[in-house]
């Protein structure tokens, strides 16, 4: 059910009009507007302290803009917090993957919104269906067979990735918010990031994929916001840029062109 | 160009599952199972230090001598468990122990010079604990300084303080005559009752211990206030990005251990019928130890209070074990502190082994 790239008319399901955060007098966003529409991966790409998480801590609540708004569903709305954004649908893949490692693989996944039972004082956790519930969302994002009772130190890399994947589409059934480890990472486990936004997208979520590689954002993006010192730099479609002008514009394009030439001043016989 | 990884310009294909890893060996999967059980190490530790010391002394499996040993383990366990807590969050607390003494001071001021019958009494000393508990997770909360120093800095104060108001406000460090106050017989009952079993005598603070470890126990792994807790000591910024209500836990456990340290108070206050101001510093660092002894690390995350109750029931066996054996008694510390050594590595494996999780 996935909605052609581009496809202008639907409604934006998250929306960000000129959403300013500042770290004390420096802006680490100014005046940043972007939607995000359903069934759409909308690329952010940006250097580090282009303001990426900045704009990430935004959109899931943990940071309030000082100026702008946020619009869901064409609503306005302040989220006092995390939890407040993840009820209304917001859910985030963080840098870090946000796993307590010595916890378990159901403590994991529920961790925050944990289910329960009986009357308090007597309200407790309910872990056969905690356990349940993980092991059939494992098994959605591919790592069927999962004992969940297990901690999550041991799981494999790519499964902890999967646990935390597995954990913002449980919640998140509207956005997925996906901020890219900066960290080295080997195509298998970039394999598997990628593969879970473009499984969320086709479940019909609208994704924000935040990365610093023109070349994974070009493999599942529909849209591409560029990023530069907090600003809106660029905001284009699929159809006007392919992966090197993508790749020009992301990484500093212009620095390295001047630096071509003026290596080839140098030596002008290369 | 940049283009190390195959590269084009269609969208990746429909999402598919990937083949599933290799299944873990049982072996493995054993191990992990038993090391997700913090409290397996502080058995095997009850079980050795007393099936050592009943060859020393065979005098130590009667029931007067259990008897004891229940006696020092319950207050040490009572504190032990409310350290856990803490130590699972991340957090330390020095002033546990001073505020016991400064609690049942408190206490036994009020029934002495202002009057007051025990159970108002009791009532206003608890409220100055959970006050001290609660200034102590606030300015930790707040300020983000290291629980560690905080508490030292409330031990210190509250220590000098109940000297010094012990002395001016009762003129010595020793207040006493409590017993046959206004509601003292009720009081006695619920803090002192002893019963006799054999030639031992067992006392009420042995319930109160087990009532404690019980209701810890099933917090910290049945209730979401127990994953907040575990979650806060484990992985603070991850539990704060999922919205886990980290300060508040924190603060509440800190109320705990300022409770635990009220009724640590107040059942030798009870026992004795006044109370001793006594400058020792060591007790603080006993909780602590039990709790260590009994699986938790140091670095939060890890640790169970079943784990602290054999910590403490650990110590009060190497203590009466070493007293019936007729050893010098200050072997006692040197004892304790190999214990502590050999339960700091066992715990530095059980981390290494448990914390490797890349950041990617």
């Amino acid at each position: 059910m996935s909605t052609v790239a581009g496809n202008g008319e639907a409604a934006p399901v998250l929306e960000l009009r000129g959403v300013t955060v500042r770290f004390g007098s420096v802006p680490a966003l100014s005046r940043v507007s972007l939607s995000l529409r359903a069934g759409e991966v909308t690329a952010v790409l940006g250097e580090n302290g282009s303001g990426k998480s900045t704009l990430v801590a935004v959109v899931s609540g943990v940071q309030r803009p000082a100026e702008g708004e946020l619009l869901l569903d064409g609503q306005p709305v302040r989220f006092r917090s995390p939890q407040q954004a993840r009820a209304r649908g917001i859910a985030t893949v963080w840098q870090d993957l946000a796993i307590a490692p010595l916890m378990s693989v159901w403590r994991n996944f529920f961790l925050g919104a944990e289910p329960t039972r009986g009357l308090w004082p007597f309200r407790r956790l309910d872990v056969g269906r905690a356990e349940e519930i993980a092991t059939r969302a494992m098994a959605r994002v591919g790592v069927p067979g999962l004992d969940p009772s297990q901690p999550a130190s041991a799981l494999q890399a790519g499964e902890r990735q999967s646990l935390a994947v597995a954990r913002a589409l449980h919640f998140g059934a509207r956005v997925l918010v996906v901020d890219e480890p900066t960290a080295p990472m080997t195509v298998t486990q970039r394999a598997l990031v990628l593969q879970s936004v473009v499984a969320a997208r086709d479940s019909g979520l609208a994704v924000l994929f935040v990365t610093h590689s023109p070349q994974y954002a070009h493999l599942v993006g529909d849209r591409f916001v560029l990023l530069g010192g907090g600003r809106v730099a660029g905001d284009l479609t699929r159809e006007d840029v392919d992966v090197d002008d993508l790749t020009r514009l992301v990484a500093g394009g212009d620095e390295l062109s001047r630096l071509t030439d003026s290596l080839r001043v140098a030596h002008p016989d290369r | 160009m940049p283009g190390a990884l195959p590269m084009s310009t269609d969208r990746l294909p429909a999402f598919r599952p990937v083949t599933p890893a290799a299944p873990r060996s049982p072996g493995r999967r054993l191990l992990d199972r038993l090391l997700a059980r913090p409290s397996v190490g502080a058995l095997l530790g009850v079980v050795s230090v007393g099936f050592f010391f009943a060859l020393q002394a065979p005098g130590l499996l009667s029931s007067g001598s259990l008897a004891t040993i229940l006696d020092i383990a319950a207050p040490l366990g009572i504190g032990g468990v409310a350290v856990a807590l803490l130590l699972v969050a991340g957090q330390f607390d020095l002033s546990i122990g001073v505020v016991a003494v400064t609690s049942s001071l408190v206490t036994a001021l009020l029934v002495t010079q202002a009057g007051l019958g025990i159970w108002p009494a009791l009532l206003v000393s608890l409220g100055a604990a959970l006050l001290i508990g609660a200034v102590n997770g606030l300015l930790v909360v707040t300020t983000g300084l290291p629980s560690f120093l905080v508490t030292l800095a409330t031990f210190l104060v509250l220590q000098g303080a109940s000297l010094a108001g012990a002395a001016a406000l009762a003129g010595t460090s020793r207040v006493t005559g409590l017993a046959g106050t206004a509601g003292w017989s009720s009081a006695e009952a619920v803090f002192g009752a002893t019963a006799q079993l054999g030639d031992g005598r067992f006392r009420i603070s042995l319930l109160w211990w087990l009532v404690a470890t019980a209701l810890t126990t099933w917090q910290l792994w049945r209730t979401r206030f127990g994953n907040a807790v575990f979650a806060s000591g484990g992985a603070p910024r991850a539990a704060r990005e999922l919205g886990v209500p980290v300060a508040r836990t924190t603060v509440l456990l800190f109320l705990g251990t300022a409770a635990a340290g009220w009724l640590i108070g107040t059942l030798g206050l009870v026992r004795l019928g006044g109370v001793q101001v006594d400058p020792v510093l060591g007790s603080e660092i006993e909780f602590i130890v039990v709790a260590v002894i009994g699986g938790c690390l140091l670095t939060g995350g890890y640790g169970s209070t079943v784990g602290a109750s054999l910590g403490a029931l650990i110590y009060a066996i190497a203590r009466e074990g070493i007293s019936r054996a007729g050893w010098d008694p200050r072997w006692f510390q040197a004892f304790l502190g190999l214990l502590l050594m050999v339960a700091l590595l066992a715990n530095g494996v059980v981390r290494r082994r448990l914390r490797t999780v890349p950041r990617s």
